[in-house]
């Protein structure tokens, strides 16, 4: 029976015909950034640069090849990381406590809202001298920074997706008999979703950056201890290690924030497009 | 029957009573300037089918926005049954709750998912249960909005222009969707519409608002199911639209 078997055989061809595209998109990302690994790399070559100043791809690699062997580098990738997960978790855990108390009531913005737009003003790299003077040269002041960091973009775009909640959807959750408290739950909360990611993605990118400057003061071991510490040796190789870390560590939390937005927000014209096969 | 408020009807007669679904006595409502609603008394019987036309600005929305809890009332001037449920002129499912969440949304009643499905397949949309809102058509929205209401076995079902927003084909559909759901359950309806055709083609009684005054009140005793081209319903037709301000429509 021809006609039965040829819709089974149509839906095997479209859904490999679906993987390959996936992988195919994923490729064209990385398109650019592979050309310009290969121009750099024929720049040096060529003889358009010293060595010195801008190392190519291949000496680059094999200074990573001996940090990782020589067990450096995960060390201070660890170390470094350690701190994002601290500082970063503070900061979005006040930045989320915060912006719940004052987008949920006006008594909790009135207490709150002009003291937090007030620090956010600061620009908190400015508090360095001030970190190091409270706490040393410890974890503490690394983690307080990037705590202080995080929390206002996730505190700003919370505040304003829970006050963005559409009006009419918690109207009909009224006429459906929905608490003051389920209303919360079922349509201010995750009407405010899209904004608290956004957030997040924000948090993150702060993070590295004052990671960055922060590691770079007073720090013995981090991707920032790595990078001061070759600078003092002439070691452009290993600035650019660390450079190159920082760069893929910031696209790795930058694709999880992806990855959690195309799962939490599933229901939205966008990634409904993008997953029609499901 | 389950009544809110039950001092209202005390001085009636027993049997009146028991066939009242919504009773509104002397409802006055204004926002700073002139009354939107003026002095406003009038029933619906349980089971009765009320259109309530009017104009933009007439308060007829106003009168449902109060009837829905939406808008607070002055004591001691409505009474309603408690089961009541709303259907909006945009279907406000939340895009974030697959379509069956949606219809049990707030439901506090054993089997629930049980009833929403029986609800679903009721406004032929049971092949959806499971899509996100946002990917449903105009009227499949409506649909689901309607089984949300359904579901809830509500004694007073108010509709607030459910079809405006709808293509004139799915509006046709809707229509007759409602007409047969009414059938089926009976509750009490009040539709606000801007829609005369709308109000003859579904209701047992129109209620005309005029500057927030009931201007016209009247049984349609067309038989059903009711027909364009029945003369009688064209005069009806000629009659409320002169009462709207249109004239010679015909």
């Amino acid at each position: 029976m021809s006609g039965a078997t040829l819709p089974a055989l149509q839906t095997v061809s479209t859904r490999g015909a679906l993987s390959w595209r996936r992988v195919n998109n994923t490729l064209r990302r990385a398109y650019v950034p592979l050309l310009i690994v290969i121009l750099w790399q024929a720049g040096s070559d060529l003889g358009l640069y010293s060595v010195q100043t801008v190392p190519p791809p291949t000496v680059v690699a094999a200074a990573a090849w001996q940090l990782a062997t020589s067990g450096q580098l995960a060390i201070n990738i660890w170390v470094s990381l350690e701190r994002v997960f601290f500082g970063l978790s503070i900061g979005v855990a006040v930045g989320t406590t915060f912006a719940l108390i004052a987008g949920l009531s006006r008594i909790g913005e009135d207490a709150l809202d002009s003291t937090v737009q007030m620090v956010r003003t600061l620009p908190h790299l400015a508090l360095i001298p001030l970190m190091i003077m409270w706490f040393g040269i410890g974890e503490t002041p690394k983690i307080t920074l990037i705590a202080l960091g995080s929390m206002f973009p996730i505190y700003l775009n919370l505040f304003a997706g829970i006050r963005g909640a559409d009006r009419k959807l918690r109207e009909a959750a009224g006429t459906l008999g929905l608490s003051h408290f389920e209303t919360i739950l079922h349509v201010v909360l995750p009407a405010a979703l899209p904004g608290f990611l956004v957030g997040l993605r924000q948090a993150f990118g702060i993070s590295w950056i004052t990671l960055v400057v922060a590691e770079q003061i007073n720090a013995n071991a981090g991707i920032g201890y790595l990078v001061m510490n070759a600078r003092d040796f002439l070691r452009t190789d290993i600035i650019f290690v660390g450079l190159t870390i920082y760069a893929l560590l910031g696209l790795l939390t930058d694709s999880s924030v992806r990855f959690l937005e195309k799962h939490l927000l599933a229901w939205r014209p966008t990634y409904l497009a993008q997953g029609a096969a499901k | 029957m389950n009544m809110i408020n039950t001092t209202l009807v005390a001085d009636r007669p027993a049997r009146v009573e028991a066939e009242t679904a919504v009773a509104v006595r002397n409802l006055t409502r204004d926002f700073g300037g002139p009354a939107v609603l003026e002095n406003l008394s009038f029933t619906i019987a349980r089971g009765e089918f009320v259109a309530l036309l009017g104009r933009s600005g007439s308060g007829k929305s106003t009168l449902l926005r109060t009837l829905a809890g939406l808008d607070p009332a002055p004591p001691d001037t409505i009474n309603l049954p408690q089961a009541r449920a709303v259907v909006f002129q945009e279907p406000r499912l939340l895009p974030w709750k697959r379509v069956l969440a949606n219809v049990t949304l707030g439901l506090r009643t054993s089997h629930a998912a049980q009833k929403a499905r029986a609800a679903l397949v009721e406004v032929e949309l049971s092949h959806r249960e499971n899509a996100w809102p946002l990917t449903l058509s105009g009227g499949e929205a409506q649909r689901a909005a309607l089984a949300r209401a359904l579901v809830r076995e509500p004694e007073l079902l108010l509709l607030d222009e459910p079809f405006a927003a709808l293509d004139a084909l799915t509006r046709l559909r809707m229509q007759g969707l409602v007409g047969e759901l009414w059938a089926a359950h009976r509750p009490a309806v009040l539709l606000v519409t801007h829609d005369v055709d709308e109000a003859l083609l579904l209701a047992d009684r129109v209620m005309l608002l005029r500057d927030g005054k009931i201007a016209v009140d009247r049984q349609i005793d067309l038989s059903r199911p009711r027909r364009h081209a029945d003369p009688a319903f064209n005069r009806l037709r000629a009659e409320l639209l002169a009462e709207l301000g249109v004239h010679g429509a015909d």
